[in-house]
């Protein structure tokens, strides 16, 4: 007796989920768009707050992008399955065949692509703007790109168990900061090592030993987190 | 075997066990606690180069070592309960989570005064310091997270998810904060050597180091037995305790739960 | 002991103030880990004793009351016997 959940296409599923996801954010701009916009005035604030010397930018340059992508992560992550927790998507989503490990990366995945990547595309800008020298900048997109995608992976575990909450808000924040700090660590490290000159491999290495980790276990943390939600709610 | 399982589960039991426990283990914590803080703060030999505000030790270090393991009972007590889906294990987790934030906070406080008369600081962002206010902020978020629930069971369970991811990352956190101290400043003295202490030193603070174990047993076991009543308010054992009767020892027949 | 007198053991040195500040706000902390959940622990049983006492005088009147309504019952049948009907 063959297990109809074993039967159940998975690739198709993934990549429908996907699609809806696009779709979605491609209806309502504004949530791609303010993480975006968050980084630019953040960025612009910096200066205004600590001197225009190029020299001090330079040297706060990596720490600061890196801080304020994470900002931007955090805000990102906040709502990331309360639209479909609110009209029922989600629970559906419990339901269905296919396992919710899969699913809950397809999410992350697609949050990724509509938050992370346009983060490490557009932090080149800032760069520019925080007087960053340009051989750092090759650095500064692969540590993003890694990077962001452990900060989903991560958020989402806080998504996945706030989602059933009121008033989430501070919380989220709250229980995800510390998590985010060793990517933070290694990221701005990479980054202030290619603006010395230095091979930033290690840190880089670092980073995508973080994401295979977060990719592995991850899913199991926003399933658990997801189911107790629906539950909960 | 298993029976021992079954017993551990029922309220009235743990109520029962922890009391006639905590009459021999309440002293003997008070005990060690007060002479292992003559004994380090009048008796130890100062540190040749710190002085006398090393004595700080005595509080700091054990305060910093079981915040960190409480950290982990949390943890495992909320693995269990996912796991076996106990409710004694929900109720040992909830519990853990504001004595292990004491314990962090002492450990912070004491590590902040320390920095003053030994470098002239009140804050330093040493590797140790920094981690253990990243654990604060932990034990912050476990606390904040089960009274956002409203639904106690869910709370239960997503705490106990949170202190497992926790628990994958401490490791993680801990190593980068330490590789991140080591990288912005090269010349570092830590604030204990441990290594090179002398018995005489050594020898109250682990006493200390003890005795704080035995004191987060000991407000362990008091916080679970708090909660126990209040989740069991309703229920016959409760009922008779408020009346003046003592716990009974039958809890096979008896409705634990309601 | 380590110190000459009680006054060297306060002033350690200069170092003192921060010392024995630590000393007492980790007794202060070592107190109330201790002391706070016993006490909430009584407070509770406490109130819970009211809600019984509360409970069982409510039960109490409760009961008087329908006693009394089944006299006043039974007095009526009696007197509605008498007749016949």
């Amino acid at each position: 007796m063959s297990d109809p959940r074993a039967q159940a296409p998975l690739l198709p599923f993934l990549s429908a989920s996907l699609r809806r996801q696009v779709l979605l954010a491609y209806r309502r701009p504004v949530d791609t768009v303010n993480p975006l916009l968050f980084f630019l005035l953040v960025v612009t604030l910096f200066p205004l707050g600590i001197g225009p010397d190029p020299a001090q930018l330079q040297k706060f340059a990596p720490g600061i992008l890196w801080i304020v992508a994470l900002l931007a992560s955090l805000m990102a992550a906040e709502g990331m399955f309360r639209s479909d927790y609110d009209d029922g998507s989600l629970e559906q989503l419990l339901l269905s065949p296919q396992p919710l490990y899969l699913s809950s990366l397809g999410y992350v995945f697609a949050h990724w692509l509509l938050t992370g990547l346009p983060l490490t595309l557009v932090a080149p800008l800032f760069a520019v703007m925080l007087q960053l020298p340009a051989p750092a900048i090759p650095t500064l997109l692969v540590s993003m790109a890694l990077g962001t995608a452990v900060l989903s992976l991560i958020g989402s575990i806080g998504a996945a168990l706030t989602v059933s909450l009121k008033r989430g808000g501070m919380l989220i924040s709250l229980i995800i900061m510390p998590f985010y700090i060793p990517v933070l660590i290694f990221g701005s490290s990479a980054v202030r090592y290619a603006t010395l000159g230095n091979d930033p491999l290690p840190q880089l290495l670092l980073i995508a030993g973080m994401l295979s980790l977060s990719i592995a276990l991850a899913p199991f943390a926003i399933a658990a987190g997801l189911r107790l939600s629906v539950d909960a709610g | 075997m298993w029976s021992f399982f079954h017993k551990l589960g029922s309220p009235p039991w743990m109520y029962r066990i922890s009391g006639s426990i905590l009459t021999w283990l309440l002293p003997l914590t008070l005990l060690m606690l007060v002479s292992g803080s003559i004994w380090g703060l009048l008796y130890a030999p100062a540190d040749f180069r710190q002085g006398n505000s090393f004595r700080i030790i005595y509080f700091h270090v054990p305060a910093s070592v079981v915040a960190l393991a409480g950290y982990y009972v949390m943890a495992s007590a909320g693995a269990v309960s996912l796991i076996w889906k106990m409710k004694m294990a929900e109720v040992a987790m909830k519990c853990c989570a504001p004595v292990g934030a004491a314990f962090t906070f002492l450990g912070l406080l004491s590590g902040a005064v320390w920095g003053k008369p030994t470098w002239g600081t009140w804050w330093v962002w040493d590797a140790r310091i920094t981690s253990m206010l990243i654990l604060f902020f932990l034990y912050l978020g476990v606390i904040a997270l089960y009274q956002a629930f409203e639904n106690k069971t869910a709370a239960a369970k997503a705490c106990a998810v949170l202190s497992l991811v926790g628990t994958v990352n401490i490791p993680i956190i801990y190593k980068s904060v330490d590789w991140w101290y080591s990288l912005h400043q090269p010349a570092t003295i830590k604030f204990t050597e441990e290594s090179t202490m002398d018995s005489a030193m050594l020898q109250p603070l682990l006493l200390m180091i003890v005795a704080f174990y035995c004191l987060f047993a000991c407000s362990l076991l008091l916080n679970m037995r708090g909660e126990l009543l209040r989740q069991g308010a309703r229920t016959n054992w409760v009922r008779e305790l408020v009346s003046g009767g003592k716990v009974e020892k039958s809890t096979r027949g008896e409705p634990d739960v309601l | 002991m380590y110190f000459d007198s009680v006054g060297a053991a306060l002033a350690m040195d200069g170092h003192g103030v921060y010392v024995w500040f630590i000393v007492i706000v980790s007794w202060a902390l070592i107190g109330s880990l201790l002391v706070l959940p016993i006490l909430s622990g009584r407070r509770f049983l406490l109130q819970q004793q009211g809600l019984l006492r509360r409970e069982q005088r409510a039960a109490d009147t409760a009961a008087q009351r329908e006693q009394s309504q089944q006299q006043q019952q039974q007095s009526g049948q009696e007197e509605g016997h008498a007749p016949g009907s």
